[in-house]
């Protein structure tokens, strides 16, 4: 088990400290000068160098890199360009807005895409079936600002049920804060309730073939019994490491949401920064991104682990 | 006749008469006749574009700004009192350049790359494997902000981040597909009779894999279009004057309090046009496994 732990965070380690390279590099793509993109083309060219030397840019590329990705694992950012202010509480503050919704989103998508898939698979061949898998397959290639125009105008516009903003008055207390956030978590639901159903139904098509199965049945247990014991058992496991990987595409869908319904989270954060060409900003969300989605697949694979005694020697 | 000349007859006649198989499985989807034929439709509207439209797309009328339907416009009209009808028929065309051309660009690299990881392996292919995974840890659209906001956004610039990303994704699959294709007998039998590597990359193994690089294709050219739609709506797609969707929502996503009709359409264009490319994708999908 220890063995299968430090290997899978070797792994993982090694995926971020590429990531953080990527990341670098693409901040690096700014064509010309930094100083020269942020103060704009009128600015003095000694302004230019001035800041260029504040910032640091004029150095080599690699020893930019060790300093920022030294100064990065011990907490420090870097300073936005636009704010003139160190980056690390902005995405902060960011990254639990966005965890608060994300984490709407998951209690609401996850048991309704397994309850999907069970239920489909249930049901393997005939119509039901099909169709269910079509529309999950669908909704998932809906760009999530479709979906919410259209939740938007029949939720808040056409039903009055909630408010078409996230951005809730000050002071408004955290249970009711959710309520805010319903309507922002409806679109990152609908793309994701295929992708659940789909391994769910997989993984209990797989359950209901198994010999264990059959001789459960055949030895004369009932069928909700069969299913709770020995099918949902087996078939939630790879449902389990899907759904965590989930959590790094969930970032990209907030992007658009948190954009359209004013909330300010990492998505929204990334958006801006990327608008304002403020790189230290942007490579500090997208590096963010990537650690929480690295830290969300080592969870997943631990916790599959734990739930299956043949995991820990295998991969 | 020889030997070699029948058996190579009976192989082509054999391979013909798949290919008719397939064919008419394909005329037999339901999903792949309900897709083709709505892809068909925005394609018509794309290539036909203001032709088909009774009203100019592009002209202001400042006395019918934000109109709703009517028999005049079918659509409303917008901010600016353009017609929307005809602006939804014409919206077609800029992302079904885009987002195809993005999308072959991207199959054309990930299939070369695949098969080059595939079929030589070694170092190059560790090395790259865990490259391609690292990118795998980022939303498509967070990487394509980041590189098009240091690129800057242009149709070009969108193709070419599109497809350069899309490059790892399908070099994977195509990557997994040539490794089992390369453990077989033909493989073996190119290499004894002498054939160079790039030979059997490109005229043994590549025709045996293709099917699977246009499924992935098709695949992606759904997500292609998420991906433009959503980057157009938040600025770093196709860039106005154009009369595409996703400009067209964002332009208007704030009105849709009192004014419905200035998003509704393009957003159930966009819709449509997805799930006709997935409903492909899936039919196709269908015809190869069959």
């Amino acid at each position: 088990m220890l063995g299968f732990l430090t290997r899978r965070l070797l792994l993982s380690l090694i995926t971020l400290a590429i990531l953080s390279v990527l990341v670098f590099l693409g901040g690096q793509l700014l064509p010309g000068d930094v100083g020269r993109a942020v103060l704009g083309p009128l600015a003095d060219a000694r302004a230019v160098a001035v800041f260029d030397h504040q910032v640091g840019v004029d150095r080599p590329l690699w020893i930019q890199y060790w300093d920022w990705i030294t100064h990065f694992v011990a907490g420090d950012m870097g300073r936005s360009f636009t704010f003139r202010a160190p980056v690390a509480p902005f995405v902060a503050e960011a990254l639990a807005h966005s965890m608060k919704l994300a984490a709407l989103a998951f209690v609401l998508v996850v048991p309704l895409g397994i309850a999907g898939g069970v239920w489909a698979a249930m049901r393997v061949g005939r119509l039901s079936d099909r169709v269910l898998v079509l529309l999950g397959q669908s909704l998932g290639v809906v760009p999530e600002f479709i979906s919410s125009i259209v939740l938007i105008l029949v939720l808040g516009v056409w039903l009055r049920w909630l408010p078409m903003s996230a951005d809730w008055p000050e002071g408004t207390p955290p249970l009711a804060q959710v309520r805010y956030l319903i309507l922002p978590a409806l679109p990152l639901v609908l793309v994701f309730f295929g992708y659940v159903a789909r391994v769910a139904r997989v993984g209990t098509i797989e359950a209901l073939d198994a010999d264990y199965t059959r001789t459960a049945v055949l030895k004369g247990l009932s069928m909700p019994a069969v299913m709770r014991r020995h099918v949902l058992r087996n078939a939630l496991l790879p449902t389990i490491t899907v759904t965590a990987s989930l959590l790094g595409y969930l970032a990209g869908g907030l992007v658009v949401i948190e954009t359209m319904f004013h909330y300010r989270g990492i998505g929204a954060l990334i958006y801006t920064a990327a608008r304002a060409k403020d790189f230290p900003m942007l490579e500090a969300g997208v590096l963010t991104v990537g650690a929480v989605y690295a830290a969300a697949s080592v969870a997943a694979d631990l916790l599959a682990a734990a739930l299956n005694p043949r995991l820990r020697t295998a991969a | 006749m020889s030997v070699q000349a029948a058996a190579l007859h009976a192989s082509r006649a054999a391979a013909r008469s798949r290919a008719r198989e397939r064919w008419r499985a394909a005329l037999r989807s339901k999903t792949l006749l309900a897709g083709v034929s709505i892809l068909g439709f925005w394609i018509v509207c794309a290539l036909a574009g203001a032709r088909l439209a009774p009203l100019d797309p592009y002209a202001d009328d400042l006395l019918a700004t934000l109109a709703p339907p009517s028999a005049a416009h079918w659509f409303g009209t917008d901010q600016l009192g353009r017609d929307i009808f005809a602006r939804v028929i014409v919206g077609a065309r800029d992302i079904l350049i885009v987002a195809p051309l993005a999308t072959l660009l991207g199959t054309v690299l990930g299939t070369a790359l695949g098969l080059a990881l595939g079929y030589v392996r070694g170092a190059v292919d560790e090395v790259a494997s865990r490259v391609i995974e690292a990118l795998q840890a980022l939303p498509l659209v967070i990487v394509a902000l980041m590189a098009l906001a240091a690129v800057g956004t242009s149709d070009l610039t969108v193709v070419l981040v599109i497809g350069f990303v899309f490059t790892p994704l399908i070099a994977r699959t195509v990557r997994s597909a040539v490794l089992v294709e390369s453990e077989l007998d033909y493989v073996a039998a190119a290499r004894l009779r002498g054939d160079g590597t790039l030979a059997i990359m490109f005229v043994e193994i590549l025709p045996n894999v293709l099917p699977i690089a246009v499924v992935e294709m098709t695949v992606r050219l759904g997500y292609a279009i998420f991906f433009v739609a959503s980057l157009s709506f938040l600025g770093f797609g196709i860039q106005p004057p154009s009369a595409d969707w996703g400009i067209a929502i964002a332009e208007n996503y704030s009105l849709v309090g009192s004014y419905w009709w200035t998003v509704l359409f393009d957003a159930a264009a966009t819709a449509s046009l997805v799930v006709g490319v997935n409903l492909v994708a899936d039919g196709l999908a269908g015809v190869f496994e069959a």
